[in-house]
């Protein structure tokens, strides 16, 4: 569990990150989205301490982070960063060592968690290891950015826009891939992100900053369907909103008996996947299946009014 | 072709007078003659077209083969048929056009081939080993400068160690100096914007202005401090041309340093921090390797410099090749002066192609990944 008291950063006269208290549970996504100029990235830098706390706290299972020397605590916190900052000079074997490399584990040790990270990140490890950053698309670059910051397996992964970089089609793979390893590792992440999309897609909890304050902390859902202040009404845009909602809600939820035309949809898409299909095939209602085997349908009737409940 | 139609050669009654120009089917007997020109007419009709690069080499290395050959027959020949025991041959503007010109041929072919680093090193050496063959056969013996020569056997070997000495021993004392400065300055912006300004400020005095100066600087230390004078500190010699040079060298070396450790990209060093590298570990993994090949052209650019500025140290008793270069203006001994200034040439050039392979091979990140 990560805790953050009261973390306050003061750059002469302006809180760049004001008194901010927040809590992440061990094995969650936890997304800090913000304007630029929020305190976003400051507050996640102080988590491993590249700039130091004006005043406040952060305990790592309940044990403060200031009592030990900066470069001895970001050795157990994975960082992955925009642009992923890959050793341009290095392997990629090399690059994804580089934490095991300054803990000081076994050559052996080593060369086994760089190939059972490369296929974790759907990378042939023969074919990958020995290339050098540049020789690598865009979308393999930040994957091996994010396999170098879980090489050590750390208690906590930050990531500072680590999809910025990316075209939008590759970005929503790796998103999905992250969620993906995220389950697999039960790691805990804290991630940053000027994107609300990418906030509402991939965190467990989303942390709205606005002014070096933290405006809304809360579930997706929550804060689509109810936002804290106009700031974050803006940030999830009002003629989004419904749409973002039911990106969020599982077909299981509104399962019902009843006979459905055309392509079926798995259980675990979301209304939208569902309201899309209804729209743009000109049906009244999709059938769902589970596993391959047909299992009832969901209406466009019911899918309207989930909407309602919220408006 | 109008150098071919120029003086080749000339002789003179002794090494001061102005001497009687030849051509170059002139410097020897029609037939040993012969084979030279149309070696060089070939080369330059080879070499001039820029179609094909291998073709260009070789009529460069045909021509200079050709102006070697004339060399070799004239310089006895012209000596038989002058008269008097002081006579002197040299080479005239049409040697030193042709060599101009068919050296600028190989060194472009040899561009557009672009040979590997080891390639470069194996080419050098090659050249350097048939130059000094040709030196050591005595084949151009009789040639006014390898007279000069003769005449200063010790004293030339003395001069070319002196030369090296104040040019290595500079760079090594600069590197020395100017690392550490350097990763200090690339550390602490407040730093580094004092001592650069300062440095380059060193660095726009003029060379005969800078080794005017420390001259009364010098010359006050040795006669102010006690012991100074024991270790050879004094207003003129080795001293003041030593530390002229030495401060000559700091900015680039300074620079250089700063420049090369700031050139690892923004991202990579702050991962580094951001995954517990301590400051030593970030230099010596990510900011050296990654600047070296900056550093090193810092370097390089030191090294040929401080092989030309050490010429001016003969003018304030530092000794060196510019001994004779001095020495020969005085005297308006032209050979004496190209006794000094080529080897002087020699060494830069060499210097410069070892520096530019050795930096070549620094490059962290191998050439075949686009």
């Amino acid at each position: 569990m990560i805790e953050i008291d009261n973390l306050t950063k003061i750059y002469g006269d302006t809180h760049a990150v004001d008194a901010v208290t927040m809590r992440a549970e061990t094995g969650s996504i936890t997304v800090i989205v913000g304007t630029s100029g929020s305190g976003k990235t400051t507050l996640l830098r102080m988590i491993n301490r590249l700039e130091e706390p004006t005043s406040g706290e952060v305990r790592i299972n309940g044990e403060p982070t200031h009592v030990e020397k900066p470069h001895l605590l970001r050795r157990r916190i994975g960082y992955a960063i925009q642009g992923h900052g890959l050793f341009p000079h290095h392997t990629v074997a090399r690059n994804i060592a580089a934490v095991p490399l300054l803990l000081g584990w076994k050559k052996q040790k080593i060369r086994d968690r760089v190939d059972e990270l490369l296929s974790l990140f759907s990378m042939e490890p023969a074919a990958f290891r020995d290339r050098y950053p540049a020789e690598l698309s865009g979308g393999q670059q930040q994957r091996v950015g994010v396999a170098r910051a879980l090489a050590s397996r750390p208690e906590l992964l930050l990531m500072d826009e680590p999809f910025g970089a990316l075209d939008p089609i590759i970005r929503a793979q790796a998103q999905d891939d992250l969620r993906r390893i995220q389950q697999r590792l039960g790691s805990t992440i804290m991630l940053v992100t000027h994107d609300m999309e990418e906030a509402i897609r991939l965190g467990d909890k989303v942390a709205v900053m606005d002014g070096g304050r933290l405006v809304q902390h809360a579930a997706p859902a929550e804060i689509i369907a109810a936002p804290a202040t106009d700031f974050v009404r803006d940030m999830v845009g009002d003629v989004e909103r419904p749409l973002r909602l039911l990106s969020l809600i599982p077909l299981v939820e509104l399962i019902e008996d009843g006979p459905a035309d055309g392509d079926a949809l798995p259980a675990d898409a979301s209304l939208r996947d569902a309201l899309s299909a209804c729209l743009w095939t000109g049906r009244s209602a999709v059938p769902v299946t589970r596993e391959g085997i047909v299992v009832g349908r969901v209406t466009f009737e019911a899918i309207r009014n989930r909407a309602e409940l919220h408006a | 072709m109008a150098a071919l139609l120029s003086p080749f050669m000339t002789i003179a009654a002794n090494r001061i007078v102005a001497g009687e120009s030849v051509m170059a089917w002139h410097v020897a007997s029609p037939a040993e003659t012969l084979p030279g020109v149309a070696a060089v007419v070939l080369g330059l009709l080879f070499g001039i077209p820029s179609g094909r690069q291998d073709l260009r080499l070789c009529g460069a290395l045909l021509g200079l083969c050709g102006i070697l050959w004339l060399l070799m027959q004239g310089a006895p020949a012209l000596l038989d048929s002058a008269a008097g025991d002081y006579a002197r041959v040299s080479p005239a503007m049409g040697f030193w056009c042709l060599l101009l010109i068919l050296t600028l041929m190989m060194a472009d072919a040899l561009t557009q081939m672009a040979p590997g680093p080891i390639a470069r090193a194996g080419l050098l050496a090659a050249v350097l080993c048939s130059l000094a063959l040709i030196l050591w056969s005595g084949a151009l013996a009789p040639l006014s400068i390898l007279q000069e020569y003769a005449g200063r056997r010790a004293q030339f070997a003395d001069a070319v160690l002196r030369h090296l000495a104040l040019a290595f021993g500079s760079l090594a004392t600069a590197a020395v100096i100017g690392f550490p400065l350097g990763i200090v300055c690339y550390r602490r912006a407040q730093l580094r914007g004092s001592v650069l300004p300062v440095l380059s400020l060193l660095q726009t005095i003029p060379s005969l202005a800078m080794f005017g100066l420390m001259i009364p600087i010098l010359g006050w230390v040795g006669d102010n401090m006690p012991g100074a004078q024991a270790i050879g500190i004094a207003g003129i010699g080795f001293a003041p041309a030593f530390l002229a040079l030495v401060l000559y060298s700091l900015l680039p070396v300074v620079g250089n340093t700063v420049a090369g450790l700031a050139s690892a990209p923004a991202a990579a060093r702050d991962a580094a921090r951001g995954m517990g590298m301590t400051p030593t570990q970030r230099l010596l993994r990510i900011e050296l390797p990654l600047g070296l090949p900056v550093i090193l052209t810092g370097l390089r650019i030191v090294l040929v410099q401080n092989i030309g500025l050490a010429v001016i140290a003969g003018l304030i008793g530092g000794g060196g090749l510019g001994t004779f270069v001095f020495q020969g203006l005085n005297q308006t001994a032209t050979d004496l002066i190209l006794l000094g200034a080529l080897p002087t040439v020699a060494l830069a050039l060499t210097s410069a192609i070892v520096m530019d392979i050795l930096v070549e091979l620094a490059q962290p990140i191998p050439k075949d990944s686009p």
